[in-house]
């Protein structure tokens, strides 16, 4: 008898722990039935926003499977894609994206919504950013003033804007490859942690408004000196950040997802749920942190190099 | 301070990532000793061609830089890598085996250089007494079980705190390859430094907890 329930032990033990294991995401239990699960590579401000967290459940329910969000920067999101690691990519970087579709990995890119990029800066504004009536301008005020910079240096979408941004001011902090001066600080980090550095330093940065938003009370040395109150108040069109949905081609990666990925890029661009896109954010910031691409004009898909 | 520590604990996704967290390194810990105590008794009590090498390389292990660890990992798991198909990667499987790769060399070195240290009359001893090979390198290994223990309890240090690895390849997916250094690093990327410190807290009391449990079992077999 003792030794039946002796050996009964580990099995408990076994059962136990494998019960722990099973995922608690509250999906409906299918006996035997493994949710599939779609593999989603984004930036980590998108997933910092909590869009998706407020998003994904809806369409987690539709197609009854599990949605992985990996948050990494631009440039590894890419490179997931390109190792067919992930099924779908949500990022911000359009030319790189043209590229990354070009490359063959990708039949297309879709539009899907965009916001814009702010240049926060110290309260006492020492190069007058404030007065600034293009970015272009702002910027070459910084470098005339010299005034101490924090730059992402991560080759990240918002990176990549700041670079397109000093080339059309036509005065870049140095050349590609060399050290900047002095007052350019290239940390090659994130954006909150850029944030935080540029708080530290009381140096200008360039921003997503959302990280922004997100942040601000903890930004005591840093203000809102160029972009306007809300996105529609952005006095600089260039200034626009655009995101892309690009599922990934089954013929290039066999291990990807294809139909799954494809679906989900349906879901986003469907009229639902661009319009819960397009009102995310304005119960917590007083304004949304997002417009949907479908809201300009109908989502045609078509790649936007700017 | 206490605000944000009861923030920190309130939190139910809290519970996911310390119990991911302990299932991850516990793995781990169990199949580098399982693999190191073995070998590093091994190369302690033989003599052979190349020994020399061995150490030197057990030792240069026991500095490998995790991220690199990881980073080796991800390329050997991703789907376009040689063991893509085994379908680890942005798992806690692949976690597990990246922390077993920077545990295994601490539990062998360690292991080894305890082994090598016991007093070479007790062997001579055993031998005399007619102990087979076997019997002589548990006598050696019973012997040495102190700093046999303090070689599991550096490894266990070694991959609770790292993050370069488990981030890799595992992705910090919410609910499923979160743990408590990968979450650490959210809250400070996000600057929220209070719940990144509050999660610093739960972290040294888990391996509080873990080297007392440790020292507990190394204390009753003396």
């Amino acid at each position: 008898m003792r030794a039946a329930r002796l050996r009964s032990l580990p099995c408990i033990v076994g059962i136990a722990l494998a019960a722990q294991g099973v995922s608690a995401r509250g999906l409906p239990s299918q006996a035997a039935n493994q949710p599939s699960v779609l593999r989603l590579a984004t930036t980590t401000s998108t997933a910092d926003t909590g869009l998706l967290g407020a998003l994904l459940p809806d369409f987690e329910k539709q197609c009854a499977c599990r949605v992985d969000v990996i948050a990494v920067g631009t440039g590894q999101a890419l490179e997931l894609g390109r190792r067919g690691d992930v099924d779908v990519l949500l990022v911000h970087a359009p030319e790189q994206e043209a590229a990354f579709v070009a490359e063959g990995h990708a039949a297309r890119r879709y539009d899907v919504m965009y916001n814009d990029f702010v240049i926060v800066g110290p309260g006492g504004d020492p190069a007058g950013v404030k007065s600034a009536s293009t970015a272009n301008e702002a910027f070459r005020r910084v470098a005339a003033a010299a005034a101490p910079f924090a730059s992402r240096g991560d080759k990240s979408g918002t990176h990549t804007k700041e670079l397109a941004i000093w080339k059309s001011a036509g005065t870049w902090p140095g050349a590609a490859g060399a050290a900047g001066p002095g007052w350019y600080l290239s940390i090659g980090q994130g954006m909150g942690e850029s944030l935080t550095f540029a708080n530290e330093k009381q140096a200008y940065a360039l921003t997503d408004r959302a990280t922004w938003l997100s942040m601000q009370a903890r930004l005591p040395n840093l203000g809102l000196l160029f972009g306007g109150a809300s996105i529609a108040a952005n006095p600089d069109r260039d200034l626009r950040n655009q995101y892309g949905v690009i599922p990934l081609s089954q013929a290039r990666h066999t291990s990807v997802n294809g139909p799954l990925a494809q679906r989900f890029a349906n879901w986003l661009l469907a009229k639902p749920t661009q319009q819960r896109i397009a009102a995310f954010g304005r119960d917590r910031y007083g304004q949304s942190l997002f417009c949907a691409d479908s809201d300009d004009d109908k989502s045609t898909g078509v790649v936007r190099v700017r | 301070m206490i605000d944000n520590i009861l923030r920190a604990l309130g939190d139910p996704a809290l519970m996911a990532v310390v119990s991911l967290t302990l299932r991850v390194t516990g793995s781990a810990l169990l199949i580098a000793t399982a693999l190191g105590v073995p070998i590093g008794a091994l190369v302690g009590l033989s003599r052979f061609p190349g020994r020399r090498l061995v150490t030197l390389v057990l030792y240069t292990g026991m500095g490998l830089p995790p991220v690199v660890v990881g980073l080796v990992v991800y390329v050997l798991l991703s789907r376009s890598g040689p063991f893509g198909p085994l379908g680890w990667l942005f798992t806690p499987s692949a976690m597990v085996a990246a922390q077993t790769i920077i545990a295994f060399p601490l539990v062998a070195a360690l292991t080894m250089s305890a082994v090598d240290g016991v007093d070479q009359d007790l062997r001579l001893q055993v031998r005399a007494l007619g102990a087979t090979r076997w019997q002589t390198g548990w006598t050696v290994l019973r012997e040495a079980r102190i700093g046999v223990t303090a070689s599991i309890v550096a490894a266990f240090g070694g991959i609770i705190s790292e993050v370069g690895a488990v981030m890799l390849v595992g992705g910090n997916i919410e609910g499923h390859t979160r743990v408590l250094t990968t979450a650490i690093v959210l809250s400070t990327r996000q600057g929220d430094f209070a719940l990144a410190m509050a999660l610093g807290l739960v972290l040294l009391l888990l391996a509080l907890g873990a080297n007392a449990a440790l020292l507990q079992l190394q204390g009753r077999s003396r």
